[in-house]
């Protein structure tokens, strides 16, 4: 068979059921094999979000995500898309199409070295010349993208190359010398870590992105009552524990809530699971001396990376907590706790809403009022996400996301559509803000070409708020390129798009628009207007 | 503090730039760099000598380790290894000053490889601070040309780096 063919059957064998791309001539004959082979194909309207919603894809299956784009500018186009996954440590697999063979390297149309421009933000790229290598490259590039630190893969496929014959081989194992992750615990250092805890009156967990990755929130909760040790996260890590769990005390770090820094800057054993603290995480930390620090993880190039550790223990986390698990016993840190659900208690004023619009933090707090148990909730980035991450309260059934390494503005529609063809009978919202949906609004011919039933909450504020914020506070008011003039009605974009809108301009009228969102079988728009002066930091 | 590092990798193309490429974006230094095939000819060997605190040597090593074309890495403490540099060099050299550089020659243990009207080039491997020292001493004939290699480096003594 050919080539093309042959990675479509590659794709089935690793159970692929369907893939995001955009084409082009480069990968045409790819895209012929596609047709028949029974794999959904869901066209973006932009190769970026083709990535976006591979990672929205990868995140809730905890399999690669797949995404396709031609050569050029189409690869070219990918780029933001895997560097997002890449920090955010998210398997996808992207398949390009390049130019034929012998042509590489003579700047003929549509010709872009798409493994060198993406080489620093994948895990493993691959360029295809021989044609027999093609099985043994697709098997590696998925192991590659799951096992250890999970993060992007590239495979550009020159068009020749994929009309060339070979035989469909697919190795049932992978053996690559060189790539060897540990995972289980080093014993003696799990030890050290519970003599620490045995130790350490004020101990803290703080729960990233990691224990999604590893499969571990059911071992996270067990550990956590078993031995009675508050629990905070990084945003990456957010509703991995249930959040209405009394040792829960919300999002640490820059833009985190004062319970969790609190916590952070009290405790006297600091334990970070699959958190790679980056620097809006570490800010948390600065204040503190004399704490003593465990960081476990599946990177030993984390630990160390960004914060001195006491105690590291690299591996996977599941293994690791359930061996930990097994040697711990029951604890109480009673004082401890109670000193800390005090702070979570502290209620803080919220300033007046000005007529016509609408305050997040009450909007948001109806929405998890409403929410099925199981929701999925992806953030894009701005006010609208720092909003979201601190209000929002899902169960550890439900799933928070959000662009959190990379900050992308345009992540969220995409990705929720990857969520949501991975999980159909979810219900799927994704919120933003009025800049980031204009960077993403093309999506919505996709949610409705591929009837793909999300809900999007954009909050209008006029202006791209976390940067006028931002420039408020250290520019002394100066602010500059944040108005955002000119953009349309999201409500009446969205009708034309043929998706139902609502808007929302009081918060009296947020329960009924949440709760005729939540009920229509299609997908649906909430525009909320909100004060341009609406602040994260109050 | 100079550390000299040993990466064992898979010989395929595009190796040597991903290396090349974590030590630019992460703003690591490289002193000097030398590839060469090892006895196994699916294998590259690459001697890196940098320049870095402690943290950023972990951090070399951790990031060198994750690239997945990489087999092995190991960085030595100087009184660990054997270091060699090869070094050309074309001298101005008149007839009158030949035997005058024949006898610097002698001296460093270089090797006359080329000799013209006016030129004579020679050839020196040794150890860095050796190699310094024999460019001073040509300097004053006039150092028409000089070509080093980076540093290749072999544990002393019985241990070896294999895989
Ligand atoms: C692709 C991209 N460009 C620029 C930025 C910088 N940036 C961070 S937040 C932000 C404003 C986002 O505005 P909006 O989507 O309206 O959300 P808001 O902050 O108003 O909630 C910008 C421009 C970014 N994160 N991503």
């Amino acid at each position: 068979m050919t080539v093309a063919r042959a990675m479509v059957e590659c794709l089935k064998v690793e159970g692929v059921r369907h893939v995001f791309g955009y084409p082009g001539a480069a990968i045409c004959p790819f895209y012929d094999e596609l047709i028949s082979s029974g794999i959904e194909h869901i066209l973006v309207r932009h190769e970026v979000n083709g990535g976006h919603a591979a990672s929205g894809y990868a995140r809730m299956t905890g399999k690669a995500g797949v995404c396709i784009a031609t050569s050029g500018p189409g690869a070219l186009n990918l780029i933001t898309s895997i560097a997002t996954a890449y920090m955010d440590s998210i398997p996808i697999v992207a398949i390009t199409g390049q130019v034929n063979s012998d042509q590489i390297g003579r700047d003929v149309f549509q010709e872009a070295d798409i493994t060198g421009s993406a080489e620093p933000f994948v895990k493993h790229s691959y360029i295809v010349k021989d044609p027999d290598t093609i099985c043994d490259v697709i098997k590696k590039a998925f192991y590659i993208a799951e096992t250890g630190r999970p993060g992007p893969v590239l495979i550009d496929v020159p068009m020749d190359v994929q009309l060339m014959e070979t035989e469909f081989l697919y190795p049932d194992k992978v053996e690559i010398r060189s790539y060897k992750p540990t995972t289980e615990g080093n014993k003696l250092q799990i030890k050290r870590v519970a003599d620490a805890i045995d130790k350490a009156s004020r101990p803290l967990i703080c729960a990233g992105g990691g224990v999604f990755l590893s499969g571990a929130k059911k071992e996270l909760a067990e550990l956590v009552h078993k031995c009675d040790i508050p629990v905070i996260n990084t945003m990456m890590g957010l509703s991995n524990i249930d959040m209405n769990d009394k040792l829960y005390f919300g999002m640490m770090g820059m833009h985190g809530v004062k319970a969790a820094n609190y916590a952070v800057s009290r405790c006297d054993l600091l334990i970070l699971l699959g958190a790679r603290m980056g620097d809006r995480a570490v800010v948390a930390l600065e204040k503190t001396s004399g704490i003593v620090i465990i960081h476990i993880d599946i990177d030993p190039a984390e630990i160390g990376k960004n914060v001195d550790v006491n105690t590291p223990v690299v591996g996977d986390i599941k293994k690791i907590l359930t061996q930990l698990i097994a040697i711990m016993p029951e604890m109480q840190h009673t004082e401890w706790c109670e000193e800390l659900a005090a702070v979570r208690a502290e209620k803080c004023e919220l300033p007046k809403t000005v007529k016509g619009t609408v305050c997040p933090k009450p909007f948001i707090e109806e929405l998890n009022r409403q929410i099925p148990e199981d929701c999925v909730i992806v953030a894009d980035v701005g006010q609208n996400q720092i909003w979201t991450a601190n209000n929002i309260c899902l169960t550890d059934k439900g799933r928070f996301m959000t662009a959190g390494g990379m900050g992308t503005m345009g992540y969220s529609l995409p990705a929720a559509i990857g969520a949501k063809k991975a999980f159909p009978e979810r219900t799927v919202i994704a919120l933003c803000g009025d800049g980031s949906l204009q960077m993403e609004f093309m999506e919505l011919a996709t949610v409705i070409q591929h009837g793909i039933n999300v809900k999007i909450i954009v909050f209008v504020n006029s202006t791209l708020g976390m940067v006028k914020e931002l420039q408020d506070m250290l520019y002394d008011k100066r602010e500059t390129a944040v108005d955002l003039t000119g953009s349309p009605k999201f409500d009446i974009i969205a009708q034309a798009y043929g998706i139902d809108a609502e808007n929302v301009t009081d918060i009296s009228q947020a329960k009924k628009a949440i709760a005729d969102m939540l009920d229509s079988e299609k997908p649906y728009l909430l525009q909320v207007i909100v004060d341009k002066d609406e602040r994260t930091i109050i | 503090m100079k550390h000299t590092i040993s990466v064992l990798v898979e010989n395929h193309a595009g190796v040597l730039a991903r290396v090349a490429g974590l030590f630019a974006r992460r703003a690591y230094n490289i002193d000097s760099l030398a590839v060469g095939v090892t006895a196994d000819e699916n294998v590259s060997r690459i001697t890196i000598v940098a320049d870095g605190d402690d943290y950023t040597l972990e951090q070399i090593l951790k990031q060198l380790n994750k690239l997945i074309d990489v087999i092995k890495v190991r960085s030595f403490s100087e009184n660990d290894l054997l270091t060699r540099e090869l070094v050309l060099v074309k001298v101005n050299c008149t007839p009158a000053q030949r035997s005058e550089l024949i006898s610097i020659a002698k001296i460093a243990e270089a090797k006359i490889s080329d000799i013209s009207v006016n030129t004579i080039t020679l050839e020196l491997s040794d150890y860095s601070n050796k190699i310094r020292t024999f460019e001073e001493l040509l300097r004053p004939y006039g150092i028409k040309e000089i070509v080093r290699t980076g540093t290749v480096a072999i544990q002393r003594g019985s241990a070896s780096l294999t895989l």
